[in-house]
């Protein structure tokens, strides 16, 4: 019996050990070990042995099967190891396929350079206003201490609605500087960007319908210092820390002193270069103290409050901030050119 | 505004050598005189030298050219070869040497020319950028020469090949060889020829040894134009060739300093309300103030010794005083037309203009100097010797000096005669008084005019002139005296005429005054600066204010200034701009930010974005048409829209009451680029009429797609996801079959509750075809105010589920017209407190079900709040459920 039992030792470790797959080595437990398997027809020679000797036959017997199970389950390791490497080799991808498209929408870039401006100054304390597009001329003229007869009233410069002019379509954001200071009470802080209209045939720097950002403070004490340090400020966020700035004389019928805001070319550093027309400073936007006359037909005293206003050009800005060469890209709206911002 | 240095120095000194252009552009630039461009001329034109033509010989190798050896101021006279024919020796001639730049940009370089050494180019007008204009007298007469004569037809020619000194041509017109020339004077040639005569020719192209075409009655030389003869018959008998200098130069003297161009020329973009800066003296004025220089002005001083007094030759009447503050007027006889001298030409030509004759160039001259424009005309073509200023009558037209007739109307203000306009004032003149060749008598016009009226008549004649620039910005009445004055001397120091005694000087009406009272604490509150009162008045001096006290008289130059804050913007010019702090008032602190519907405003954008839509930017005004292409009926009363009256055409020729042509337009841009796919958002304004003529101006949501993965239901998702995000519920959509624009069968309106937020759907096929578009496109309108009015509050928190959900398929079988939605709005309905939620998954139609009927199958989910839900409680809930489909739709359960 000890032979036999031996003879299986060797037999079924041997056979475990080259176990070819899961399922055999299944079917050798079931062999070696199962209820009808070899060693439990050796152990049921047991009963013709002696009392002396079973307890030593029956360790020995638990130990081969201790022997035997330990060999399956190693063996049952060594195959799910190799079948898992398999799997994962079968499993293993072109990683450098493409990625599952996920299409996200564009803010169009003009839009873009808005919302920036904006946030930067309502971080100033500003709140944005909205107002109407078809405009008195009241509003986009008179008020602004534009006279009857001054060129930008002109009909082949401005949209109107009427034979008497009255009804425009308004040429600049500064009429918003009237509705803000004719509703609003003070002080006053505002930033009215849109739409605004003039006569210019479409070509690559005009259109008849573009874009304005107006600004207007009004308060006491309120000083073309102030003025230049808002300014000054905004256009570093706009164009960055260090930017340096020029402020020079202009004329604007609604403001006095009235400035045009330089920054010095970012490409040459001023030396002059195609990007600045070999000027070293790019205009950025005009810029004034609210003409005491137009404070004074709103309403509001100027020898108590002052203002200040300026008004930029957006489509200009955001042409610059992304280096587009030509405006109509912005109207055209052609999808391979909405995807690029 | 074009300035010349050299001229500027004339009253600031100023010199380039002292201040170059870069400090004296930012200078400028900064007190509020922008320079656009500086210009240096010198750098056009380089070692082009005036050469005197020691000899001229025949090329040996060619028969039209010419070896020139000229003196250009060397030990050793310089050979050069030419192909005009017009060079004589000793005319002097401008040479480009070897090396030499032409402001062309040509280089020239010396080299070989069928064989023989050229060191270089002796020059045309064209060559150095002069015209006949700077020249006059280089306009050239070019005789017929015989031996250049190409016959049109070989087989014929008018003058045979063999044609000898004395033969006849035709009539008395003979050949005859030229055997001698001589020069007679400028332009003028005394010939000898054989058969024996002498004669005088103004041809410039004739030379010993030439045959030339000799009319024997009138005794001269004939050209290509009295022979009648094609310019191809006589290819080298142009009327071009060198420009032969009449001018006191000797050889080696350099042409770009005689041209002028040993000058800076500097472009100031001047602002409108600065009119007196539009000439030399007034940014002479600005250039010392700003360098703090001396500003040296010169008054006029005229002789008047021709005799006689202004007042007995003529009558000058204001008739219309409102148009005309001043009319001043001299008169000079004995005119002498010729052209002007090289300084004044040359300075003419620096502010851009071109030199005319004496006259006409005097008048410019003093608009450039001092800013006034003037007129000159030819008295004797003044009927009644009288001049009228007043507004043209009914019917009045006048022929100007472009050759144009222009008709007149009555707001126009005219310079008449007794009988006739003879110019428009301020805008220009009439050829009727035009100067001429053999003008004798000018009257000198110095005038202002009302700026506003100038302009619109030039506008309404379309002819903007130098003059009507300056005027209509409104100019200094006390300035027309300087000028005439100034043209008078003028006239005499040219020898242009005699000016006659006496000026007349219409004043109408008292000229104004202004005055502004100098408060620096005021000037100082606006700037923010603390400047003292001496250095502010310091400032007004230097520009010519005046001051009494604290009364600050403006000069009358300055139209402009009125008001403390006009005077505050002079002295920040000249404290300077960039010298004012940078300092926050400190002021009262607003708080800022967006208001609630411009937050939405940017929710919404996001929300479309995230669904891969991407943000478009499309014109307010479309032309009418559009509406016709959208398929609105022609009484559809949407069409009412605002209409521009001056549109730039009929495309932007109405304010749209529809987004929706303003995206079809964009699809279809995109379709024609061939671009795969579209999907696009605006966020825009339509205008709709009010009854006072002003606009509604609300804002639409409009969605718009074509391309390879869109349907209807991708569009509906949007909606739906857009509707959702106003947090109060879901969208209803109903079916709308009669939208013109678009398909009748995949349209639906979208509501909430029982507002309508808008519409959307598939365009109808015929409005694509409108567009030239042979693909679906879906688009969606929806009022912006409407979404914003819906917008739900804050959102409340909701506790998670703490027993699980049951969920139970069902698929009823009803008539296929049934809508799905109501289907589903009948399950929510009838569900019961447990139906939590109710998902669409499948509509099928076909074999399987009976004709006219469809199947769809809806997942149903149940939830209790407080237990595990039972099957009873589920089989409860969707038995409800069947019985009202049943009986609301006859459906069955599948």
């Amino acid at each position: 019996m000890k032979e036999l039992m031996q003879k299986l030792r060797e037999a079924s470790l041997k056979a475990v050990s080259q176990a070819p797959t899961m399922e055999t080595l299944e079917e050798m437990r079931v062999r070696y070990l199962g209820k009808k398997g070899e060693l439990t027809s050796i152990l049921r020679q047991m009963g013709r042995l002696s009392a002396e000797e079973r307890p030593a036959m029956g360790q020995l017997a638990n130990q081969l099967r201790g022997d035997i199970e330990a060999a399956i389950e190693a063996r049952r390791e060594l195959l799910g190891k190799e079948l898992l490497e398999r799997k994962l080799q079968e499993e293993a991808l072109d990683v450098t396929l493409p990625g599952e498209s996920v299409r996200l929408g564009h803010k169009h870039p003009m839009y873009n350079v808005l919302d920036q401006i904006k946030d930067i100054f309502i971080g100033m304390g500003f709140e944005v206003i909205d107002g109407p597009e078809v405009e008195l001329s009241e509003y986009n003229f008179t008020k602004l201490n534009i006279d009857e007869g001054h060129p930008s009233r002109d009909w082949t410069d401005t949209f109107y609605f009427t034979e008497d002019g009255a009804i425009c379509l308004r040429t600049q954001t500064s009429p918003m500087q009237i509705h803000a200071m004719e509703t609003r009470s003070l002080p006053i802080r505002v930033l009215a960007p849109g739409r605004v209209y003039r006569k210019d045939e479409v070509d690559a720097t005009h259109s008849p319908m573009f874009h304005q950002i107006e600004g207007l403070v009004v308060d006491k004490g309120v000083t073309m210092a102030d003025l230049k340090a808002t300014l000054n400020l905004v256009v570093e966020q706009i164009y960055g820390k260090g930017t340096v700035t020029r402020f020079r004389p202009h004329h604007f019928p609604f403001t006095e002193p009235s400035c045009e805001l330089d920054i010095q070319c970012h490409k040459c550093g001023g030396k002059g270069c195609p990007t600045c027309k070999g000027e070293g400073w790019i205009e950025v936007l005009g810029a004034g103290m609210v003409h005491p006359k137009v404070l004074a037909g709103c309403g509001i005293d100027p020898d108590v409050y002052s203002g200040w206003a300026f008004g930029m050009g957006l489509e200009r800005l955001a042409m610059g901030e992304y280096k587009i060469t030509d405006l109509r890209l912005i109207f055209e709206n052609d999808e391979r050119f909405l995807e690029q911002f | 505004m074009k300035l010349s240095r050299k001229w500027l120095n004339e009253f600031v000194d100023l010199p380039l050598s002292e201040i170059d252009d870069r400090a004296f552009d930012e200078a400028m630039t900064v007190s509020g005189s922008k320079v656009e461009v500086t210009e240096d001329l010198s750098a056009k034109m380089k070692n082009v030298k005036v050469g005197r033509i020691l000899s001229l010989e025949k090329h040996p190798n060619s028969d039209h050219m010419l070896v020139a050896q000229l003196d250009v101021g060397e030990a050793e006279p310089v050979q050069i070869c030419t192909g005009a024919w017009n060079v004589h020796v000793g005319d002097l001639v401008p040479a480009a040497l070897h090396n030499a730049l032409l402001p062309n940009g040509t280089k020239i370089t010396k080299g070989k020319l069928r064989g023989v050494l050229s060191n270089g180019m002796l020059c045309s007008l064209k060559e150095l950028e002069v015209t006949e204009h700077d020249f006059p007298y280089a306009v050239i007469e070019a005789a017929a020469i015989l031996n250049d004569y190409h016959p049109i037809d070989p087989e014929k020619p008018s003058i045979s090949a063999d044609i000898k000194p004395g033969d006849r041509i035709f009539g008395k017109v003979i050949a005859a060889k030229v055997t001698a020339v001589e020069n007679a004077g400028v332009n003028l040639w005394k010939l000898r020829l054989e058969p024996a005569a002498e004669t005088v020719t103004n041809c410039q192209n004739v030379h010993e040894g030439d045959l030339v075409a000799y009319d024997t009655a009138k005794g001269r030389v004939l050209t290509l134009e009295d022979l009648r003869a094609e310019q191809r018959e006589f290819p080298h008998c142009i009327h071009d060739g060198i420009l032969i200098l009449h001018e006191d130069l000797k050889p080696g003297d350099d042409m770009a300093a005689f041209l002028g161009l040993d000058d800076h020329i500097v472009e100031f973009e001047i602002t409108p309300n600065r009119p007196d800066c539009l000439c030399v003296i007034g940014l002479a004025r600005e250039a010392a103030a700003t360098f703090d220089k001396e500003l040296k002005l010169h008054t006029p001083v005229v002789q008047a010794k021709a005799g006689g007094d202004i007042n007995e030759l003529t009558k000058i009447v204001i008739e219309d005083a409102d148009l005309c503050p001043r009319y001043t007027a001299r008169m000079v006889k004995n005119v002498k037309i010729a052209p002007s001298p090289a300084w004044m030409r040359e300075r003419i030509r620096s502010a851009g203009m071109r030199p005319i004759n004496n006259i006409v160039d005097i008048t410019n001259y003093v608009m450039l100097e001092y800013g006034q424009p003037m007129h000159a005309f030819d008295f004797s073509c003044v009927e009644g010797k009288e001049v009228h200023i007043r507004r043209a009558r009914a019917g009045e037209s006048i022929t100007t000096l472009d050759g144009t007739e222009r008709k007149l109307s009555e707001n126009m203000l005219c310079i008449c005669d007794v009988n006739r306009p003879i110019c428009v004032a301020g805008v220009m003149g009439g050829s009727n008084s035009e100067i001429v060749g053999d003008t004798a008598m000018v009257l000198f016009e110095s005038a202002n005019f009302n700026g506003p009226s100038v302009r619109r008549t030039a506008t309404a004649l379309g002819m903007r002139t130098d003059a009507s620039s300056r005027y209509e910005k409104g100019l200094d009445p006390q300035n027309t005296m300087k000028a005439v004055q100034r043209a008078c001397e003028l006239i005499e120091l040219l020898g242009a005429g005699e000016v006659v005694e006496g000026i007349i000087d219409v004043v109408p009406n008292p000229l104004p005054e202004t005055t502004v009272k100098l408060e620096p604490e005021k000037i100082n509150a606006l700037l923010g600066t603390d400047i003292d009162e001496q250095t502010m008045r310091d400032i007004l001096l230097k520009l010519g204010f005046t001051l009494e006290g604290d009364v600050i008289r403006v000069p009358s130059w300055r139209g402009d200034v009125s008001h403390y804050s006009d005077i505050a913007e002079e002295v920040a010019r000249f404290y300077g701009y960039n010298e004012i702090p940078i300092a926050f008032s400190g002021g009262i602190s607003t708080a800022g930010g967006f208001s609630p519907v411009q937050q939405y405003e940017r929710e919404l954008g996001q929300t479309c974005r995230s669904m891969g839509l991407d943000e478009i930017i499309t014109y307010s005004f479309i032309s009418p048409t559009y509406y016709d292409k959208i398929g609105w009926p022609k009484d559809d009363p949407r069409r009412e829209s605002l209409r521009i009256l001056n549109p730039l055409g009929e495309d932007t020729s109405i304010m749209r009451t529809s987004i929706l042509p303003s995206m079809l337009e964009i699809l279809t841009r995109n379709y024609n680029y061939r671009n795969r796919e579209a999907r696009l958002y605006e966020i825009g304004r339509i205008y709709l009429k009010r009854p006072d003529g002003t606009a509604d101006e609300p804002k639409i949501l409009s969605l718009g797609a074509y391309g390879p993965k869109m349907d209807f239901f991708t569009l509906k998702g949007w909606v739906e996801k857009i509707v959702a995000g106003l947090g109060v519920g879901e969208a209803r959509f109903a079916a709308e079959k009669d939208n013109p624009s678009y398909h009748p069968g995949r349209c639906a309106s979208v509501w909430l509750g029982d507002r309508r937020l808008g519409v959307l759907g598939q365009i109808h096929p015929s409005v694509a075809a409108n567009y030239g578009v042979d693909a679906e496109l879906y688009c969606a309108e929806l009022s912006f105010d409407a979404l914003f009015e819906n917008k739900g509050g804050i959102p409340v928190f909701k506790p998670l589920p703490r027993f699980p959900a049951v969920t139970r398929d069902i698929a009823v079988v009803c008539d296929a017209a049934v809508p799905a939605g109501e289907l589903r709005d009948c399950i929510l309905a009838s569900g019961g407190q447990y139906l939590v939620g109710c998902t669409l998954f499948d509509v099928y139609a076909g074999s399987r079900i009976a004709a006219g009927k469809k199947s769809v199958a809806f997942s149903l989910s149940m939830r209790a709040e407080d237990q595990t839900l039972t099957d009873e409680h589920a089989e409860e809930t969707v038995k409800r459920v069947l019985d009202a489909l049943s009986e609301r739709f006859g459906a069955v359960i599948r």
